[in-house]
């Protein structure tokens, strides 16, 4: 896999504050990177250098081979980049807008209209092309910065909460956009929502604190939950401390709780010792003793566990 | 240069596609006239020319050239968009230099409108040409230099009303530094050669005396080195704020 962006050691001190701290990770073509984090983690301070909007302390980041630092207006434009909130010019139109854009990506007379034209087309911003940005909509807002990023078909996106604060069909549209565009480009998305990990990227790292503390596919960071592959049971409370008994001697559990429903019906958790895939024993522990149940079934565990396991007691400062 | 015009082109736009072009450029006009007419007494003088009219520029540049300033910057980080604009292939030079070509730009246009002027001293006598010329050219010099003193304010600070007043201020040390007024608040500590400086750049002296007809090259120099002494400063502020 070719490598397209490269971070080594990338920190940045604000006065004494370090907002990043030492983040070391490479983005291949084809990857959709999601980038994890409570607020105040780092997220955009680390996309900020990346962009060349922001001098490291200390580290560099490279993308397509050159650095940052040393050659910022060749990373820019490689790069096609989308700040948090997507800003833009308030007082122009959409067609304005762009056309900066264009001109100074590079692009002018017909080549230019004709790329704005595709790309309104494929950001569906055709019913808002002659109106001033400051009247859309938030939706179309970040339409427009998603729009200014991908004008220049660049090899590298960098996209900070592309989905923020937009509506569920947008958020779809959007996702859709990232994923459609993800073979041919190396893409970085920050974001907490944590479905969209699960829907758009092939691999997410959690940083908090200004530091990477986890790295992988999502099914990856799901193991590092203690809760992950946990068999869930729910029977009536009479029967529950029975079952509680047999199942404690179960191969393969490690742990069972139980806890009351609102309804009045127990729920209880079987956590598997390690990677072992305890449905099937559990299953026959309960047909074995006819034990009753109205609902079973497996816990994948979800991400938002995962990223407070992780970033627990993690940053204070938004 | 391209770079440089894209982003000149594109703060132009800004300026007139919001009511503040026209209003600046009918205000700047009117005062200019009422100046010339009423406080400088133009018909009484009985002179065929524009010295009472050019006299009065710095003051109005004092109080409008910081209003055009006030946002080149302050603007920018508030809104964001300086994260936009410094991510795009291009250089915070070309950046700084862009937008203030784009303000200095708006200011000729400005200064242009006051021509029915110059047709009137022309109708009503016969004015040396040569001299008004020269005074057109030294007021937009000296329209730029106060542009960047304001430029470099904007860039300080992301509250507008602030970058205003401090580029009033700075701008009014510079016009009064040939006169005691300024130089006596700096003779108590600085030391001389300072004083000297200080003097020596006032904005008042150099352009009074382009008025009368004598615009030597080092005015120009003079000019030209505070408009990139101020933008060289402009570039600086605006990597050290652009993140605050």
């Amino acid at each position: 896999m070719e490598t397209m962006v490269e971070l080594d050691g990338l920190s940045k001190h604000f006065g004494p504050f370090v907002a990043v701290d030492g983040i070391s990770l490479t983005v291949g073509k084809g990857e959709v990177l999601g980038f994890l984090g409570p607020n105040g983690a780092g997220k955009s301070t680390t996309m900020r250098m990346v962009a060349g909007f922001l001098a490291p302390t200390a580290g560099t980041a490279k993308v397509c081979g050159h650095d940052v630092a040393l050659d910022p207006v060749k990373v820019k434009s490689l790069l096609g980049y989308m700040a948090e909130g997507s800003p833009a010019y308030e007082d122009m139109t959409v067609r304005a807008f762009l056309t900066f854009i264009a001109e100074v990506r590079g692009l002018s007379g017909q080549a230019a209209r004709t790329r704005i034209e595709e790309v309104v087309a494929k950001i569906k911003l055709e019913d808002v092309i002659d109106r001033s940005i400051e009247v859309l909509s938030k939706g179309y807002k970040r339409r427009v910065g998603m729009a200014q990023a991908i004008l220049h078909d660049p090899p590298v996106l960098i996209l900070d909460e592309p989905t923020d604060g937009l509506d569920p069909n947008q958020k779809h549209h959007v996702r859709t956009l990232i994923e459609e565009m993800a073979a041919e480009k190396a893409i970085i998305v920050s974001t907490h929502i944590l479905e969209e990990v699960e829907a758009v990227c092939t691999r997410a790292v959690i940083i908090g604190n200004g530091r990477l503390l986890a790295d992988g596919t999502s099914e990856e960071l799901l193991h590092k939950l203690p809760e992950h592959n946990a068999v869930h049971i729910v029977v009536r409370a009479d029967v529950a401390t029975g079952a509680v008994a047999k199942l404690q001697t179960a191969n393969g559990v490690s742990g069972v709780t139980q806890t009351t429903r609102t309804d009045g019906t127990m729920e209880i958790q079987c956590v598997a010792d390690g990677d072992t895939e305890i449905l099937d024993t559990v299953g026959s522990v309960l047909r074995e003793n006819t034990i009753a149940y109205s609902q079973l079934y497996k816990n994948r565990g979800d991400l938002d566990a995962v990223f407070r396991q992780i970033t627990a007691g993690g940053s204070t400062h938004a | 240069m391209r770079n440089l015009w894209i982003i000149a082109k594109r703060e132009l736009y800004s300026y007139f596609t919001t009511p503040m072009a026209f209003i600046f450029i009918a205000i700047f006009v009117a005062m200019t006239g009422a100046f010339t007419f009423y406080i400088g007494r133009f018909f009484d003088r009985g002179q065929a020319s524009l010295e009472p009219f050019f006299s009065f520029h710095p003051w109005l540049y004092l109080l409008l050239v910081p209003a055009v300033a006030m946002r080149l910057w302050s603007e920018e980080r508030k809104s964001g968009t300086i994260e936009q604009l410094l991510t795009l292939p291009i250089t915070t030079t070309d950046a700084v230099l862009g937008k203030f070509l784009a303000a200095w730009l708006f200011c000729g246009i400005a200064l242009a409108s006051t021509f029915p002027i110059w047709i009137t001293v022309s109708y009503l006598g016969d004015p040396d040409h040569g001299v008004i010329g020269l005074s057109y050219i030294g007021s937009f010099l000296m329209a730029g230099a106060f542009l960047s003193i304001g430029a470099c304010m904007s860039a300080l600070t992301r509250n507008q009303i602030i970058a205003f007043i401090a580029a009033a201020a700075v701008c009014f040390i510079f016009t009064m530094s040939g006169l005691d007024l300024v130089l006596n608040f700096f003779r108590t500590w600085a030391p001389l050669f300072l004083v000297d400086v200080i003097a020596a750049s006032s904005f008042l002296v150099r352009f009074e005396s382009v008025t009368r007809g004598v615009m030597e090259f080092r005015d120009v120099v003079f000019f030209l080195s505070m408009i990139a002494f101020w933008l060289f400063a402009t570039t600086v502020a605006v990597d050290a704020k652009k993140a605050a």
